[in-house]
């Protein structure tokens, strides 16, 4: 315990002196976030400064193995740099699909070739990814999918479509589910493979979203060779290593019901419906639909702790993500219904600088997709009667 | 600290679990309830709790208890409410002993205390006068009489107040309903001139009282903490048993939870399990994640109480509050699921039901405690 506690006290300091305060105010917009990646640019100094001494200390990832960048800490200590990081509102240094989905995967299914190949890339935020799962076809019912890649001496030839790949058009490298084996039963012939995006082959097409934005694309493989040592874990048994990647997506995906930044819902609606003398929302019923939403959001941060003391006490259920991806979700959707709410006409804006070119209702928009992407709130529900429930024919 | 028990709390679990699941199923409340039981509990089984440390759990060392935390209290409550066990241990062992080892002068203490932890003194929180819990609002009034004062005025819902030896009062001894100042806390023997106690038969067949208090006089000795300034001690206590109830309701709603789950896998129509209906198996899993987060925000909120009693209040809000919704989303699933038989009294799931509801008002229902947490966060 007192080691804990030296530690905090070093790293609040650290966080203190080295995190500068552009960095510390809350996300508005796109270019707050850093992707990494070959063509990446910084949006600001304090955006590389900041991304730079947390890389070199380790901690863009600080729970992954020193020797791929990581910051060799173990499951209190990572615990503490998180919170430190929240006391002083410091922005995640790098955001990436490499960190969140595809890192745990390799550290758990790779050969150490590939995991020295790949992750020092994702850790000092040279090397973007996406994710190949979801196809036209192959929606909820993933395993249904259909994109095929041959065998051809060293060499898998990759032909089919991906939809709804986020950021194909920014992204490096895939990890891609293929499907190795169309004689098999449909969760037995899929391999979970990678490669690069600038593949002879490869092509990306944004797809214009209700929002506006254009964060997922069509994604064609036409064609494109790829080695087969870069197949993760057993050919034809990605169906686990995507089971198990999907698991940290939804992980992740559930943080965002979390996110408590930024200004308080409370003072938000009290700027454009106003506040009787005690201070009361004026909008009695709006009152209650923040203070229940921020009693759950409360319960959610709690069970999002207790999740990972759970997995690191080795008490975990292995389908809980999909419990919490659901609530997540829902209550992200929730959090941007109050923002319409609460900002009324001067939320519908969808244009003017005034409205920061209608950021709000665009992001609301974006937050329907919360509970589709990743497996929708209906699939996670039947993942915890199944697994977690046991309940027949589920 | 890591929101799982310990070892020792778990072993804890254990302990209380086997000796309540043994002694007191629900069948043991349902028979008190039809026998019409004077006392409403068991003392044989309260003097087992005593052997086992139970009941002097939250009482310090010094005084003969355990010295134990919140987070303990909470483990037992939360297997009391497994099977719905009446028992003097939320107003006695976790109330009053709150109170007496938080805001009590080293007399009164040695006094009650000691035998808090042993079995041998009951006693009762008397907080509620109208049909909400609204402590800010206490009206019975304590008048300056000599070198006492004199108490008079009614309270409502005091759990165990019929069995009590020992009641600890609320009243306002100076300015309004409504000021945080002027709120004090008295120690009173029930048997003293000038009061009355009813029983009150409840909805959930546990124990409650309406007490009414007609010019009792008090010494200035059976003063609890400082005079006019006891809302900061009450508002401690009620909040530590605000963490219990919510225990006592996440316990509550898992047991209820756990045996719809079962009956889901066990009754058929139409040719098959019930449970293998998506439209029941999609409840089933929301009820489920529910719960687990409620259990996640009650437990935070007892370690928050254990950490820093002055900086527990926005957990205990949230915890209270969703204990309250989920409990009754949890007996309301519970009831219909289990269709016409859920219905039955000879079922044990109406019991749940009754008894959610109670603790639902309990120190402040979903609504009060969702309001708290908007009022202090200052809109």
């Amino acid at each position: 315990m007192a080691d804990l506690e030296k530690f905090r006290a070093e790293t609040r300091a650290w966080l203190e002196q080295n995190c500068p305060p552009e960095m510390r105010k809350p996300i508005t917009s796109d270019g707050d976030t850093f992707w990494g990646g070959r063509n990446t640019k910084f949006s600001s100094e304090a955006q590389r400064v900041w991304f730079e001494r947390m890389r070199d200390k380790g901690w863009t990832v600080p729970h992954w193995p020193k020797e791929y960048g990581g910051g060799g800490l173990d499951g209190e200590e990572a615990k503490i740099v998180r919170q430190e990081m929240a006391a002083i509102g410091a922005r995640q240094p790098l955001t990436s699909f490499g960190i969140s989905m595809l890192g745990p995967a390799l550290l758990k299914y790779g050969t150490e070739e590939q995991k020295k190949e790949h992750l020092p890339k994702i850790t000092a935020g040279l090397i973007r990814w996406c994710q190949g799962y979801s196809e036209p076809n192959a929606g909820s019912d993933l395993a249904s999918l259909q994109t095929r890649a041959v065998g051809d001496g060293d060499d898998y030839v990759i032909n089919g479509q991906k939809i709804w790949t986020s950021y194909a058009n920014y992204a490096d490298w895939i990890f891609c589910l293929v499907r190795t084996d169309p004689a098999a039963k449909k969760h037995d012939g899929i391999s979970f493979i990678l490669f690069d995006m600038a593949s002879k082959g490869v092509s990306t097409k944004p797809i214009l979203l209700i929002s506006g934005y254009s964060p997922f694309c069509e994604t064609f493989f036409d064609n494109v060779r790829v080695p087969k040592s870069h197949v993760v874990g057993t050919v034809n048994r990605g169906w686990d290593v995507a089971k198990y990647l999907l698991q940290h997506e939804r992980a992740m995906i559930s943080g965002m019901g979390e996110r408590g930044v930024g200004r308080p819902l409370g003072q938000i609606a009290a700027d454009s419906v106003g506040a009787d003398a005690q201070g009361k929302l004026d909008d009695a019923q709006l009152r209650s639909q923040i203070a229940n939403f921020e009693v759950d959001e409360a319960a959610l941060a709690a069970a999002a702790e207790r999740a990972v003391d759970l997995a690191k006490a080795g008490q975990s259920h292995p389908a809980f993500s999909s419990a919490m991806k659901y609530y997540g979700t829902e209550l992200n959707k929730r959090r941007y219904e109050i923002l319409m709410s609460a900002g009324g006409i001067d939320a519908l804006e969808w244009e003017s600088d005034r409205s920061k070119g209608g950021a709000r209702p665009r992001a609301w928009l974006r937050t329907k997709a919360n509970s589709i992407e990743g497996g929708t709130s209906e699939v996670m529900l039947g993942i915890v009667a199944k697994r977690i429930l046991d309940l027949p024919g589920a | 600290m890591a929101l799982v028990l310990t070892e020792e709390q778990s072993m804890l679990r254990e302990s209380a679990r086997g000796l309540i699941s043994d002694k007191a199923p629900v069948a043991h409340l349902r028979g008190l309830r039809d026998s019409k039981d004077a006392t409403g509990f068991s003392r044989d089984l309260w003097k087992t709790f005593a052997e086992m440390g139970f009941s002097g759990l939250l009482v310090p060392d010094q005084f003969g208890g355990s010295g134990l935390g919140c987070v303990e209290a909470g483990i037992v409550m939360e297997e009391i409410g497994r099977t719905l066990m009446p028992s003097p241990f939320l107003s006695t062992s976790v109330l009053a002993a709150s109170a007496l080892s938080r805001g009590g002068s080293e007399a009164q203490k040695a006094q009650h205390l000691p035998k808090i932890a042993d079995g041998s003194l009951l006693a009762a929180l008397a907080i509620d006068e109208g049909a909400k819990h609204r402590p800010l609002q206490t009206k019975l009034q304590a008048t300056r009489a000599g070198n006492g004062f004199k108490l008079s005025g009614d309270k409502a819902f005091v759990v165990d107040g019929h069995t009590a030896d020992l009641l600890i009062v609320a009243a306002r001894s100076a300015g309004s309903a409504g000021d945080k100042n002027g709120l004090t806390l008295f120690l009173v023997d029930p048997k003293a001139r000038g009061i009355a106690v009813e029983r009150t038969a409840m909805v959930d067949s546990h124990n409650a009282a309406r007490i009414v208090f007609d010019n009792v006089e008090v010494n200035a000795d059976s003063v609890l903490g400082e005079v006019d300034q006891g809302l900061g001690l009450l508002e401690g206590v009620l909040n530590i048993g605000r963490g219990a109830v919510a225990s006592e309701m996440v316990g509550l709603s898992d047991e209820v939870f756990g045996r719809t789950v079962a009956y889901l896998k066990e009754r058929k129509q139409f040719g098959k399990a019930i449970g293998e209906f998506q439209a029941l198996q999609h409840r089933a899993a929301e009820l489920y994640i529910d719960i687990e987060i409620t259990r996640a925000a009650v437990l935070k909120a007892l370690q928050a109480l254990d950490t820093d009693i002055g900086k527990a209040a926005t957990a205990v809000a949230v915890a209270k509050a969703r204990a309250g919704t989920t409990a009754t989303l949890a007996v309301q699933e519970g009831v219909q699921m289990h269709g016409g038989m859920g219905m039955t009294d000879q079922f044990d799931i109406g019991f749940f039901m009754k008894r959610a509801r109670v603790c639902q008002e309990l120190f402040g229902d979903s609504n009060y405690h969702t309001d708290q947490l908007a009022s202090g966060k200052g809109y």
